[in-house]
């Protein structure tokens, strides 16, 4: 009997710390001139879902190659790299979205890929070769920007031409019902979708095994290289995503948009307790993770601690998760 | 027990050793005394205890109950340090040396020369490099890297730096398994040269020559029980593999009444290379197994009979030089995945390293390998899942508290039976079994006997692979005993007794007969 209330517990020990960072959070809470609790409020939270999308959507990502017991680092340089192509098509060489949207979405799952390839054909380590994209990437985001900022005022033949938003832009930077951004119905779309593939493919379940034994699960007819290079390319199209909303709310393609992204995003599936040796985790456990960052980082700046004090607190947190989840496997 | 001249006391005693690993008695009550300038031989079949007993003697485990004495005092060796203290050294079978470090590194690692200002003295530990080795009459490169080294040599460095610490007990397993028979040669002369030296040698061995040529006494285990230490002259040849095997067969296994039909595999001049050294493992065996037959592999560990498995499913990549048939049809081996749509089914002698996913749920790991049974466009089942592995997680009658139960939380016997539902549910032809009842406790043994017979009579053909005797000499049909990957003779059911089994797989000098 105990252990089954143990189990329930264990089961859902992320959404009680989700919670209880939540209350923490709440009960911190400075107030406004009418005495209202401004962590509380619907536009405090909107912004910070809005404010962490992006990387939320490069955690969704990197959890499936965690899960497989690898780890991608250049998310945040592939995510910059699309933001750029992104903005250099449509802004200025007119392409419509209704291309350039797929084809940003391609060329990041393609790097993606390539990252895949070179660690299932070579068996080279996955940190070596996605060290070596993360710098491959944002040198293509140089090349193609020519190292400058893609915004939509632009010399051209010597003239100086400013061109209108294109309309992508302005309607994934918008906010349905003037309230909730689209930005964050992308992340939490992404999250739901890779949640399903994780629990409900061959591909989620093949990826789990891999990381919990190589070797078991090449013996029992698992094609691992596929499944590794897919969790790779998902990966890359992630990042690519995150890629457009980076352009769409900087109204710009920024060639160092995303740099360390890709180390937030690992904070966030490590704090929600995916082992970084694969095989065990899941999606929901890095949403409770995205969250948990992005609550203290929102109590934090609304208590007015500036970046430099938030940077240490958010290691300190990452420290802690660990070591709390160390202490429970044992 | 006494010793070759009872006046002198044994450098070490072993007194009343015990040991158990979950359900499993290693090692109950055994006993050995260790006299200065011997060597002595520790034989036993695959699990008899002797590998538990040298990790207790050099400090890896500790036993429950019993003593070591020291030179008569009672000891206390709790770690490899404290072993080493005693002047205890082990050199085991997967030699342990640092591949980047050089020759006269390896050696001297753990005590390496200083100089006044606390860097190490690089001239006085090549010196005193070549000093051990020109005592082994060895002349290696003190500078070349240990890695670059073949495997003979590595093992005389592992020796020296043993010497280097001074050792006077040298535990050896198995050290000639992996060398070709020049350097087995070299190395024999080493080890009657320490004898002469004071050296007291454990020597751990399969090989009937050496246990015959080298050893002045012989001790056996069975079971985890000490049998006996006698000398080679009082322990003829046909006695020492009685004492090896010396149970009665078991009547607890059971036969299968069913008739061996058509034939389902063929393999013709199957051979194994180890991928690195580049020795054979297996060496060119035929061999042909029909459905519905239990075709037995003896052998002893470095025999191929495992890697003859791994081989067929595909483990090993593409093997050299065979034609495989699977029920008429032409297989080439080289992929796990295709080997399993062939229908063969490999259960691998090491369910947690290469068998087990151990994070996932038992139903996770039944599933594994025909996933795809349970899926329609990608989609996994659960229901489907569940539909398709309860029946038969209940016909092996597995004890867990549910399906979605960690693997990892499961008895050994348990584990072992996870692992066979994988593979029964991708309904095979061809079933590999390495090892089916490793570290698994009597009553779940028994039921696993049971499977093999009943798959074996609904046709499936079974090639097995085993190290407990009266288990392959039970349920085989027929049995084909192995000796350095090659097949050295063939029994039929009525044929094959223990004896004659151990004495063709542990011969070397026996003709090969046809397969």
């Amino acid at each position: 009997m105990t252990l089954k209330i143990r189990q329930i517990l264990g089961a859902s020990r992320p959404l009680l710390i989700l919670a209880a960072v939540f209350v923490l959070c709440a009960a911190l809470s400075p107030t406004d001139g009418q005495g209202a609790n401004t962590f509380l409020t619907w536009g405090s939270q909107t912004n910070m879902l809005r404010f962490m999308s992006e990387y939320g959507i490069l955690a969704a990502g990197m959890t499936l190659v965690i899960l497989s017991g690898g780890i991608d680092l250049s998310v945040g340089s592939i995510l910059g790299f699309t933001a750029v192509l992104f903005s250099w098509m449509t802004i200025w060489k007119d392409v419509p979205a209704v291309l350039a949207v797929p084809a940003c979405l391609a060329a990041g799952a393609a790097l993606g890929g390539v990252n895949g390839f070179l660690v299932a054909r070579f068996r080279i380590q996955p940190f070596v070769v996605t060290l070596a994209m993360m710098v491959v990437a944002r040198g293509l985001a140089k090349l193609v920007s020519g190292g400058q900022k893609v915004s939509t005022a632009f010399e051209q033949n010597g003239d100086f031409v400013t061109k209108p938003i294109p309309p992508f832009f302005d309607f994934l930077n918008d906010r349905i019902g003037g309230t909730f951004p689209v930005v964050g119905v992308v992340f939490l779309a992404a999250i739901l979708l890779l949640w399903g593939a994780a629990r409900y493919t061959l591909f989620g379940r093949h990826l789990y095994a891999i990381g919990g034994n190589e070797e078991a699960a090449r013996l029992s007819g698992v094609r691992v290289g596929w499944a590794k290079a897919g969790a790779y390319a998902v990966s890359g199209l992630m990042a690519a995503l995150a890629g457009l909303c980076d352009a769409a709310q900087q109204q710009q393609g920024d060639p160092e948009a995303g740099a360390t992204y890709e180390l937030d995003a690992i904070a966030a599936v490590v704090i929600g307790g995916t082992a970084l040796t694969g095989g065990r985790g899941s999606m929901s456990l890095t949403l409770v993770g995205v969250l948990v960052i992005g609550y203290i980082d929102q109590i934090l700046s609304l208590k007015g601690f500036d970046q430099s004090q938030r940077l240490i607190a958010k290691g300190l947190i990452i420290l802690g998760a660990v070591l709390l989840q160390k202490r429970e496997r044992v | 027990m006494s010793g070759p001249t009872s006046a002198i006391p044994p450098i070490l005693s072993m007194r009343g050793i015990s040991k158990r690993f979950g359900g499993v008695n290693a090692l109950s009550n055994v006993s050995l005394d260790i006299f200065a300038g011997e060597v002595q031989a520790l034989v036993g079949e695959n699990g008899a205890g002797k590998s538990t007993l040298m990790k207790i003697l050099s400090g890896a485990a500790e036993p429950d109950s019993g003593e070591i004495l020291v030179d008569g005092r009672r000891a206390e060796i709790h770690s490899p340090r404290e072993a080493e203290r005693a002047r205890i050294r082990m050199i085991h079978q997967e030699l342990a040396l640092v591949g980047a470090l050089s020759v006269a590194e390896n050696i001297c690692l753990g005590r390496l020369p200083r100089t006044r200002w606390r860097l190490v003295d690089r001239r006085a530990m090549r010196q005193e490099a070549r000093r051990i080795l020109a005592r082994l009459g060895s002349s290696l490169d003190v500078d070349a890297p240990a890695g670059v080294l073949s495997i003979g040599a590595q093992q005389i460095v592992e020796i020296a730096k043993a010497l280097s610490q001074d050792a006077r007990i040298l535990v050896m397993d198995e050290p000639t398994s992996a060398l070709p028979e020049t350097d087995a040669k070299k190395l024999l002369a080493l080890v009657r040269q320490l004898k002469s030296e004071g050296v007291a040698i454990v020597y751990i061995t399969h090989k009937m020559e050496e246990i015959y040529g080298l050893a002045d006494r012989l001790t056996v285990l069975r079971d985890g029980k000490f049998i006996g230490t006698e000398t080679p002259e009082k322990l003829p040849r046909a006695e020492l593999i009685r004492w090896m095997v010396g149970r009665t067969l078991s009547e607890l296994i059971p036969q299968h009444a069913g008739k061996p039909g058509a034939p389902l595999l063929t393999v013709r001049d199957l051979a194994v290379r180890d991928a690195r050294t580049g020795m054979p493992l297996v060496d060119g065996v035929s061999l042909t197994l029909a459905r519905g037959e239990i075709l037995g592999l003896a052998g002893l560990v470095g025999s191929g009979n495992s890697e003859l498995l791994g081989a067929l499913f595909g483990r090993f990549g593409r093997p050299a030089a065979l034609a495989v048939t699977i029920n008429g049809r032409p297989f080439l081996p080289g992929d796990p995945a295709a080997a399993i749509r062939a229908g063969a089914a490999l259960l691998t002698n090491d369910r947690k390293a290469t068998g087990l996913v151990l994070p996932l749920s038992v139903r996770e790991n039944a599933m594994l390998a025909s996933l795809s049974r349970a899926a329609r466009a990608g989609l996994v089942s659960r229901r489907q899942e569940e539909a398709l592995s309860a029946p038969v997680l209940k016909r092996l009658h597995l004890r867990a508290a549910s399906s979605e139960s960690q693997v990892s939380t499961l008895s050994g016997g348990n584990q072992q039976k996870v692992a066979l539902a994988k593979w029964l549910l991708t309904r095979p032809r061809l079933l590999l079994l390495d090892e089916p009842t490793r570290g698994v406790d009597v009553g779940a043994k028994h039921e696993i006997y049971e499977l093999i017979n009943a798959l074996a009579d609904e046709g499936v053909g079974i090639l097995l692979v085993t190290s407990e005797l009266p288990e392959l000499l039970g349920l085989s049909d027929r049995i084909l005993a192995m000796h350095r990957g090659r097949v050295t003779a063939e029994f039929t059911r009525a044929q094959a007794t223990p004896e004659k089994v151990m004495a063709a797989a542990t011969a070397s000098d026996q003709p090969q007969e046809a397969a």
